[in-house]
């Protein structure tokens, strides 16, 4: 049987940074998609990254349960699938995001995992965070943007779309 | 990971009508193995555990540790011994998705181990599952937590995962 797990598109923010990143005309010739991403952001305060379908604003929900203390877990809901970061110039914020049956005609639910730590100037905390998200929208999947609630994503920052076909 | 390098489908299972499980006997030769599943089962519109059991072994020789988040608050707990791990999750109205990986099922020698992650409406969770036998695993059997079915259009997908 063939591999799977292929490379659609990949993005790099150049110098100028970027108000969002987005994958567009995404074949429907895979099962799911992969997506991961290593961003941060020129806000001096906390960012959630949005995930949106085909441009869409609306109909997500999500649940996260994280933890950045080392002695105890928290977990929050959202409308939207939002991963975050906290005083963004100081962390990078990495992320995958897996999406099975993205071109099907079912509300789409998707597994997110992600993780971030600042830098010296933020003190080296660190955070892990798993994300349940769903997109109440039984529309394919064509494009994926991932959005800041505010700044610029900066330069450098990267996503990767991968395609995964199964048997 | 490029093109050209592993992640080989090895089998898909949808459901065309309901069932109370769905087995993979047939693993290939791999190093690792990944499961992905999306769709609706249960017995309700809540949720419940995809367990599976591996070789069909119904005794009590498998352990689960969680974490989980129902977007208020966070939980931990440990199950176990039971006759199967509690792995991904399902809810019975609303498409979810579960992933599980299970590291060097082939070997003979250890233990072996389950990641897994579940993704529905109402929680977040991550789960680590060991099932006490050294054998190499040959099948896998998804079942549902309270004895519900995986409904119509509910796809189990095997992966295989091959080291350099």
């Amino acid at each position: 049987m063939a591999n799977t797990f292929e490379l659609i598109a990949s993005s790099t923010v150049g110098s100028g940074g970027a108000s969002t990143v987005s994958f567009t005309s995404i074949s429907s010739s895979y099962t799911d998609l992969c997506l991961k991403m290593s961003m941060a952001n020129n806000t001096a305060s906390w960012v959630d990254w949005y995930i949106q379908f085909n441009s869409s604003t609306s109909s997500y929900t999500d649940k996260l349960v994280y933890t950045g203390n080392g002695s105890s877990a928290s977990s929050t809901s959202d409308s939207g699938i939002q991963p975050r970061t906290p005083l963004s110039t100081q962390a990078w914020m990495n992320a995958e995001i897996y999406i099975p049956n993205y071109a099907g005609s079912t509300n789409k639910s998707v597994s997110l995992d992600q993780g971030w730590s600042r830098n010296a100037s933020g003190n080296g905390s660190t955070f892990t965070g798993l994300l349940a998200g769903l997109w109440s929208n039984t529309a394919a999947i064509t494009s994926i943007q991932i959005v800041p609630t505010s700044g610029n994503i900066v330069q450098y920052s990267t996503a990767y779309l991968y395609g995964v076909k199964n048997a | 990971m490029a093109a050209g390098s592993t992640y080989t489908p090895i089998a898909t299972t949808t459901v065309g009508s309901a069932v109370s499980s769905i087995t993979f006997s047939s693993l290939g030769s791999y190093t690792d193995i990944v499961i992905v599943c999306n769709g609706t089962g249960g017995i309700s519109s809540n949720d419940s555990s995809i367990l599976l059991q591996f070789n069909a072994d119904t005794g009590s020789n498998y352990s689960t540790t969680y974490l989980l988040g129902d977007g208020s608050a966070a939980a931990s707990g440990r199950i176990g011994p039971s006759t199967a791990v509690y792995s991904m999750r399902v809810n019975g109205t609303t498409n979810s998705t579960g992933i599980a990986h299970v590291q060097n099922y082939s070997n003979s020698t250890t233990y072996k181990t389950v990641i897994s992650r579940g993704n529905t409406p109402q929680y977040a969770i991550a789960l680590v599952g060991l099932w006490r036998s050294t054998a190499a695993i040959t099948s896998i059997k998804l079942l549902e937590q309270n004895g519900g079915n995986f409904q119509t259009g509910f796809t189990a997908t095997l992966y295989g995962i091959a080291a350099a």
